[in-house]
This record gives C-alpha cells, structure tokens and sequence, in this order.
C-alpha cells in the first residue's frame, strides 16, 4: 500500500497542487472578484435595495421580456440590474435580443463602471480545467483527484501507526523532516481530504461515471435532467397589459417560505403583462444544499403559485455533497477553517512531491553534476511549487497596473498569470535547485507582501483606510496576502536552512532505497 | 538498488490494468445494475449508484494492489464485471423499449 500511496500520489502532484491553491482561492471568489474591481469598493448595503432596482427598471427597460435582479450581500455589496433588452419598442421576445445590465451602489443609487477583469471566475475555472478546457482540462483534473482518493485511502492503509506518526515531528533532519510534515499535514486535515476529494469527484460525476444513467435511460436520453434535476417553467406571455404587483410583500413572504432566508436573485418574466410570474432564488447562505430553491408568484396577483427545490432522497444528498464542495452555506469562520484545510492540503500535496523526488533520486555527492531525469524533476517541482504562488501574485498586480482601458483585459491579465508561471520553470532551469528555492519563495513572499502597496497606491482604499472604515472585504484581502507573504517568507527560510542542517543530519537520513513509507511500520 | 525482475514489472502492469480498466468497467456495470434494480425512482437510483461509482472504483484499485496475486486481482475484478455485463445485456433484449 505504500507504494499504492507513492505511485498514485505523485504523477497526480503537480496538477493537484495547482487544483488545491486555485481551489482554496476560489472559497473566496465574490471577495477576490469584488477586490479585482476597485471602481466598487464604495458600495454599502442597502435595505431599499429591490425598491431602487425596480425604480432603474421600469425607467431604463419598461418592454423588456425579462428582469433580472441579483440583491447585495455581505460578500457582494452591490446590486446588480439586468434586463432583456427589447429589439423593437413595445414588443419584447425573451430569446433574441441582448442582456443588459447596469451595477450600482445600493447606497447611493450611483451608476458604477467596474473594469473588466475575471476576478476570482478564473481561479474557480482553473480549479476543474486547468486553462485546457472543457474536455481536457476536466478528465485531467478527474483523474488526478481519483488518484488522489487512491492515494489518501492507501496513505491511511499504509500507516499502521497514523496517530504515532502524527504527533512525532523531528524538525532540521532533511529527509525525516519532510516526511513528518507531510503526515502532520496529511493527517491533521484527513477527514478534509476525503470529503473535499469525493465531493469533488460528484461535482462532474456524469462526466466520468456516465454508465447509471446512460443505462438507465437507455430509452430515454435527456431524461434523465428533466427528472432528476427539474427547472421552473417559463412565463408565458399573453398580451394583455396589467399592473405589476408590489415585490416587497413576495419578499416577506419568501423569507418566511425560507425561514428567514433572504432571497439573492429576483426574475420577472413579463412585467407589465398579465401572464407575469415573479421568480425568487433563495441566496446560498446558510443552505447546505446546492439545488437552487425557487418561489414562483404571480405578477399580477401577488399569489404564491409554486415552490422548487424541495426534492428529496437521492437528489439531496446529491445536492449536499454538491455544497459541501463549493462550501457557499459557510459562515466566515467556517469558510476560513476551509481554508486553512486547503492550505493544509495544498502543503501537503507538496511536501508529498518534495519526498518523492528526493527519496528516490541517488545520493549526490557534493559538486556532481545531477543526472537528466532528476534534474527535470527538480525543474518541475520547484516550477510548480514556487511557480504558481508567483503567478497569483502576479495576476493581482496585473489587475492593479495593467491600463483600465486595454482591450482583452480580462485575457492579458490571464495571460500574465500564465507567462508568470512559465517563466518560473525557465527560472528553476538556470539555476541550481538549492538556490532556487529560497529565491524563488522569497520572491514570491516579495511580491505578495508587496500588493497592500500597489493596492493603496493604484486605489483610494489603503490598509491604513480600510482596516479603520473597511470595506471589510479590503481590509481581509490585504491581511490575507501579508499571510500569505509570511507562509512564503518561512518557507524561503525553511529551504535556505536546509543545506547545512542536512550535513549535520547525514547519519539519520535513511540509506537510499529503503521504502519510504514503511520504515517505522 | 537492484533493477526487479521482468516477472515483477509484468506482474505489477498486470494488476495496474486490472486496477485501472478492469476497476472502471466493473464500476461501470455496478452502477449500471445498480440504477436499474434499486427499489427507487429511476432518476433516484441513477442519482445514488452515480454517486457510489467513486467509492465503488477505489475498492477496486486497492483490491487490484492488495490481492495475494496479480491473477487473483484479475479475477475478482472481471468476473463480476461480466457476469454484470451479460446481465444487463440480456436484460436489455427482454425489454422492449
């Protein structure tokens, strides 16, 4: 089993590390997104919120087909307007025609114009496509976290002594070192890693295990949504005119439907005609669920016509292991326990890459020259491990310094991301490894500890500001990125240390081609 | 560190492809029986025996690794497999859609 462990843990390490660092930044998604888009920072929330929409509506688009309404929250503290723009006056068709939208200070009532930018979109993207795309980058991805399944299943098999192994920690010995960090982190974030592994898997689980349902529906393919995961029918419209009924009574009424819920998202079909049905989609907050909660109401009557979203059985428990991966319901402090399991993860996925390599590569005595296949290996770990903290950094400083009105600026700020991450193996490649590591950790705590900086320099919301008056949201994404400077920073002075202390440690570390794992078993 | 044997490389890419194809198509007839014969809506069962096709396949993989020899791994993983097979092959010509 523990070459089980080996073998299905370390082809899958480069890429599960990109998936773990873009996963645990994608908990932060509405945040990192509100953060890429500094022309919003002023927004505050607003009771009067849904009046003020409705009022932009009915002013900026009176014959549309279609109004879509998504409320301010903590994390997003704008509101957000947007219709169906009608393609001749008076005659609005929901499918052709363009969607516009505006957003706004719900304060305020001021019209905002944010840049373009992914914000946090693209690291959850990342997350399951790698940039490869949407075939590619998704079986990739699949196949790397069943290895990973593989490798914690085989990793619990493997350590007969899990809790032995947990507590011993032997700091400055090389080789043992990393191993005892990898079982610490391995071990401490365990019931993380099976849950965040699984669940992730049932995230695209018709892609990669189609044969339940391509069975079962043999007869009857496209079935199998219509049943399993049923839509809200459209409005039809009528022609008739009638007045739209008043929204704030059908607010109160979704939130007693959701015991207190709020609702994120409002849609009217049809305003102004008298087929208009009011849709309202319960915010994830608080809902363990992912399967999207609906309330449907008559827009002329005010009647509450129909409920979504309480199926029960197997579709919960799908949409719970659904959830449970996003981790939208989570309060702050749950979402920064997550969090910090992603880190854990993300060190141990490393740290795993780290043994594999040096644990089976021959002994090098001082001054020889390594040998092709572990000097590729070298490149590869140091380029992904120290790499693509790097190219986050450096697609946050792009997002402050790149002109706001650049085309393709959402592409160019990727595009630094990218070339940021490559351009680190061709850094791993000119220099010798042990020098690269602290280097390039350093460089990275550098650039991090850096981006409070540029922030109070390229915006008007400085740490000096924000942690005083927020936004909230600033003052966590500066605070976070000085965190993640200091990880950066111990880590530089970890590898920087790692030389001499090695030396003194030479008679503890194990003679080549003693099977890592199994030693102390 | 002596390099293993051939018998050694075979009998491990043996149980690799037992692990890796033969897990995938006895969780694929797995679920595929599983969401015809569980006692549920059809949606329902296909739902459940999706979500148990992961669980399913890493059993597989660890047996493939555990088993006592690359034939054994072989054979619990295959036989299943087409015993389920054939049954959903024959189910499939009994009903007529």
């Amino acid at each position: 089993m523990a070459w089980l462990h080996a073998w299905a843990g370390w082809p899958a390490g480069w890429i599960l590390y990109a998936v773990f660092i873009s996963g645990t930044l994608s908990y932060f998604r509405p945040e990192i997104s509100h953060w890429m888009r500094p022309e919003l920072a002023t927004a505050r929330e607003h009771p009067d919120s849904v009046a003020m929409a409705m009022r932009i509506l009915q002013e900026r688009a009176p014959d549309s087909s279609r109004w879509v309404i998504n409320l301010p929250n903590e994390r997003e503290p704008t509101l957000r307007v947007g219709w169906m723009a009608a393609t001749e006056p008076g005659k609005a068709d929901r499918l052709i025609g363009r969607f516009d939208g505006v957003v706004l200070d719900p304060s305020t009532g001021k019209e905002l114009q944010p840049r373009q930018t992914r914000g946090g979109d693209f690291f959850q993207r990342f997350h399951y496509e790698l940039g490869l795309g949407q075939v590619w980058g998704r079986w990739l991805v699949g196949v790397c976290a069943m290895a990973m399944l593989i490798a914690i299943l085989s990793g619990v098999i493997a350590h007969k002594q899990l809790f032995r192994n947990f507590f011993t920690f032997r700091p400055g010995k090389g080789q043992r070192s990393w191993l005892d960090a990898h079982h610490a982190v391995g071990v401490l974030a365990l019931p993380y890693h099976l849950l965040i592994t699984y669940t992730g898997l049932i995230t695209m689980m018709f892609m990669y295990m189609p044969a339940a349902v391509e069975t079962a529906y043999r007869y009857d393919p496209g079935g199998f949504l219509i049943e399993a995961f049923p839509n809200p029918p459209h409005a039809q419209a009528t022609g008739r005119s009638a007045r739209l009924t008043a929204i704030e009574p059908l607010l109160q009424q979704a939130e007693r439907q959701w015991n207190g819920a709020a609702p994120a998202t409002i849609v009217i079909e049809y305003p102004g005609d008298a087929g208009a049905r009011v849709q309202m989609q319960r915010s994830a907050h608080g809902k363990l669920t992912h399967t999207g909660q609906f309330i449907i109401f008559d827009g002329v009557s005010g009647e509450m016509l129909s409920i979504w979203g309480e199926e029960s059985g197997a579709m919960q428990a799908h949409g719970v292991l659904y959830g449970l991966h996003m981790a939208r319901f989570s309060s702050a402090s749950l979402r920064w326990m997550f969090a910090l399991c992603g880190v854990l993860g993300t060190v141990m996925v490393a740290t795993g890459l780290v043994l594999w390599s040096v644990k089976r590569m021959p002994q090098r005595a001082e001054g020889e020259r390594a040998m092709l296949s572990q000097r590729v290996v070298e490149i590869l770990n140091n380029g992904t491990i120290t790499g693509l903290p790097i190219a986050v950094a450096v697609y946050f400083w792009a997002n402050r310094l790149l002109p706001v009105t650049l085309a393709e600026r959402p592409a160019w700020e990727v595009r630094c991301f990218f070339a940021a991450w490559a351009l680190m193996y061709v850094a791993a490649l000119l220099q010798n490894a042990r020098t690269a590591w602290p280097r390039h950790f350093f460089a990275g705590a550098l650039l991090f500890a850096l981006l409070p900086l540029v922030n109070g320099l390229t915006t008007s919301a400085h740490l000096g500001i924000t942690l005083m008056q927020g936004p909230a949201i600033y003052a966590g994404f500066d605070l976070s990125m000085l965190g993640i400077a200091a990880l950066l920073a111990i880590a530089a002075w970890n590898t920087s240390r790692e030389r001499p202390e090695r030396k003194e440690a030479a008679g503890d570390t194990l003679p080549s081609g003693t099977p890592m794992l199994e030693e102390r078993s | 560190m002596a390099s293993p044997s051939t018998s050694y490389r075979l009998a491990v890419a043996s149980r690799a492809l037992a692990a890796l194809a033969g897990g995938y198509l006895l969780t694929a007839s797995m679920i595929g029986a599983l969401a015809l014969f569980l006692p549920m809506e059809r949606a329902a069962a296909a739902l459940t025996a999706t979500m148990l096709s992961f669980a399913i396949y890493a059993c597989s993989v660890l047996w493939a690794f555990a088993a006592r020899s690359a034939w054994l791994a072989w054979a619990v993983i295959a036989l299943p497999a087409l015993a389920l097979e054939a049954l959903l092959w024959s189910r499939s010509l009994l009903v007529i859609p």
